[in-house]
């Protein structure tokens, strides 16, 4: 007896997608087939790193004593550039506004910046390009970077800064210069810098008149010479060897340095450098701070740690591991209104969406941060946003104080690496702190 | 009142202490001639001045000297060392002796004479320094020069002006080789004028003949990326 078949189709996979090839990667293959040339973005490392996630605290219990909720005192405050300057910076919090010129930034978000720091006691920086009016009038406290461009350097406004940071580095691009395409080089940012209008401005890489740490002693010298030993000095590098790039900063005479991991951002820098050259800020830290100890400069030189700083967990969890405060960018801006919601429709018609837009350096910023053009860079409200930093600001050093109590601290300083573990061997290794349930730090012994 | 000459020896007195004095003069200060003796080739030696007074410095003397110089001048009777006049902005400074790297590095403005040679990296970064050389320059000098002049009545080493911006390059002798986007350019009239101006600002007026210079600048072909350009 025959029975009919009934035809079906041979049993197949579901399509599957490569790891190696991922859409990102297919995308960014046939972008550079069909452009011959290298992508260009903002901001800092996408890639997924070992990070302050992957770590926690502890807390108080048994054998530690916890400070009661928000009643008694957790102090932030902390001063920067104690060790040769005969006037420090004394910040409320420890949470600093990283450098970001005007230029790649507008005039009003530099304001903005500006008014949100000075509300919560804290310092902001300028950038590649000089000191804006703008900034100046409205920061309290304000750091003057000093870099291989010297774009608007001149004594006067050196003297006008509350600090000066020599940048030799940044995180999202150890090893490389600035730029700032021509779409963004403006009449006034032209003027700033000396440049002609609408050319595509490359900074130097490295500084035009010293060439390692011995020459940069003698900048240093120099700068404290022409500002008569007021100002403190900051030495900012991008974390690449930090042991031995920290040890030199302190040895060149720094009051301050600073250390910037790979998510920290930039204005504009080739994907390929931002994604693969420089080490995950979390990696960065114990190098630096045993560099530090190793001198015996710990807590004298003062150590800032930016690069993916995102809210008072983050903060208290560098403190804990050794640094004397954070500085943050990208949340800034975020705080601010860069890449808001609100402007969905505007980013679909550059062909992003909200939380994704980072091609900072063609300026059309539907949120008016990152960019030139007068009528964007009008959307954004100086004031407003300065408030809206400023909400931000606070909410980080409160969310620092409560982990502090939390943890038995009546500063947000007494935070210990003690009072931390890790989530995963790679962070344990890198922060050297335990695997949580463990006594073992992955380098210093058996497990 | 009358002007007053002062002398401060460095063998006695600290460079801290040189610097304040100079610092705290007002502009309309009567201390207008300072004479400086033994620098020994001390670093950052009259550096940050801010008013219209006369430094004379008797000797070597080390990295940055009138380093930021805002209406000074400075007179260098010896050698200088490592970016001397760096980032100035008005006044004049004139080395009697060499220059070491980076003479007049991303000065804004203002005049650098040197009556010997300079190192390499000779006005580096220049914002719109005016720098006149009687000697020979070293090599990369004028990168990425931005604005000024750089004028050589002897020598140039190798990439010249590379990089360059629109800082203005006149070299009398020759010139080992331009850096990138470094051509040589037509000399007219109007830059006659101009490198006359400058040689008679930096006294050299009727000693030296404008005709005997080439000039040179940038082809401009850097200012906007074009992957055709990648070096």
């Amino acid at each position: 007896m025959t029975q009919d078949r009934i035809p079906r189709p041979s049993p197949h996979t579901v399509p599957r997608k490569s790891a190696t090839f991922d859409d990102y990667t297919l995308s960014e293959i046939r972008r550079a087939a069909a452009t011959g040339i290298y992508d260009i973005r903002g901001g800092g490392a996408k890639r997924k790193v070992p990070h302050f996630d992957d770590l926690l605290f502890l807390g108080a219990s048994v054998s530690r004593y916890p400070l009661e909720g928000y009643r008694e005192r957790c102090g932030t405050d902390v001063v920067l550039g104690s060790r040769f300057a005969s006037k420090p910076i004394d910040l409320k919090i420890p949470i600093t506004i990283a450098g970001m010129s005007f230029g790649s930034l507008s005039a009003q978000a530099k304001e903005a910046l500006g008014r949100g720091a000075s509300a919560m006691g804290t310092s902001t920086t300028t950038g590649d390009g000089g000191m804006t009016a703008e900034e100046r009038g409205h920061s309290t406290k304000l750091v003057y970077q000093y870099l291989p461009s010297r774009y608007g350097m001149n004594p006067d406004d050196l003297r006008k800064a509350d600090a000066i940071e020599i940048v030799i580095g940044q995180g999202a691009k150890p090893g490389g210069g600035g730029m700032l395409l021509g779409q963004k080089i403006s009449p006034r940012v032209a003027a700033m810098r000396t440049l002609p209008e609408g050319i595509d401005q490359r900074s130097a890489c490295r500084h035009p008149d010293w060439t390692g740490p011995d020459d940069l002693e003698i900048k240093i010298l120099e700068l404290r010479e022409i500002t008569d030993w007021e100002k403190p000095i900051y030495v900012k590098v991008g974390a690449a060897r930090p042991y031995y790039d920290i040890a030199l900063a302190v040895k060149a005479g720094a009051d301050v340095v600073v250390l910037d991991g790979m998510q920290g951002g930039t204005a504009a820098t080739q994907e390929v450098f931002i994604e693969n050259v420089g080490i995950p800020t979390l990696a960065a830290i114990r190098p630096a701070v045993k560099a530090l100890q190793d001198l015996g400069m710990h807590r004298k030189v003062q150590l800032i740690i930016s690069g993916g700083i995102r809210n008072g967990a983050d903060v208290a969890k560098c403190l804990a591991l050794g640094a004397d405060a954070v500085a943050i960018g990208t949340a800034a801006l975020v705080a601010l209104g860069d890449n808001d919601p609100a402007y969905a429709d505007d980013y679909a018609e550059l062909g992003t969406v909200p939380g994704a837009y980072d091609d900072w350096h063609e300026g059309n910023d539907p949120a008016g941060i990152t960019t030139q053009r007068p009528e964007l860079a009008a959307r954004l409200d100086p004031e407003r946003a300065g408030r809206r930093l400023a909400n931000y600001l606070s909410v980080m050093a409160l969310e620092a104080q409560t982990i502090a109590r939390a943890c038995g601290k009546s500063h947000v300083h007494n935070l210990e690496p003690e009072d931390l573990v890790a989530l995963s061997i790679e962070a344990a290794a890198m922060a050297g702190v335990p695997l949580a349930g463990t006594d073992w730090i992955p380098g210093r012994g058996p497990f | 009142m009358t002007a007053q000459d002062l002398t401060i020896d460095l063998a006695s007195t600290t460079l801290r202490q040189l610097n304040q004095a100079l610092h705290r003069l007002a502009p309309d200060t009567n201390q207008r001639y300072w004479r400086v003796l033994n620098p020994r080739g001390g670093h950052a030696l009259a550096a940050g001045l801010d008013a219209p007074v006369k430094v004379e410095i008797d000797g070597h003397v080390g990295y940055y000297c009138a380093g930021m110089n805002k209406l000074a001048t400075v007179i260098v009777n010896g050698n200088a060392g490592v970016g001397v006049a760096e980032n100035m902005m008005s006044g004049l400074v004139h080395v009697r002796g060499d220059a070491s790297q980076a003479a007049g590095a991303t000065a804004h403005g203002g005049m650098l004479v040197i009556d010997g040679n300079a190192s390499a990296r000779c006005g580096i970064s220049m914002k719109g320094i005016d720098i006149v050389v009687k000697g020979s320059i070293g090599h990369m000098s004028a990168f990425m020069g931005q604005a000024g002049t750089l004028t050589v009545l002897g020598d140039a080493g190798e990439a010249l002006g590379d990089s360059l911006y629109e800082a203005r390059l006149f070299v009398r002798g020759s010139v080992a080789s331009l850096g990138a986007d470094c051509v040589e350019k037509e000399m007219r009239d109007e830059h006659r004028a101009e490198l006359g101006a400058r040689l008679e600002a930096a006294g050299l007026a009727g000693t030296v003949d404008v005709a005997e210079f080439r000039r040179y600048g940038s082809a401009r072909q850097l200012y906007n990326f074009h992957i055709d350009n990648v070096y």
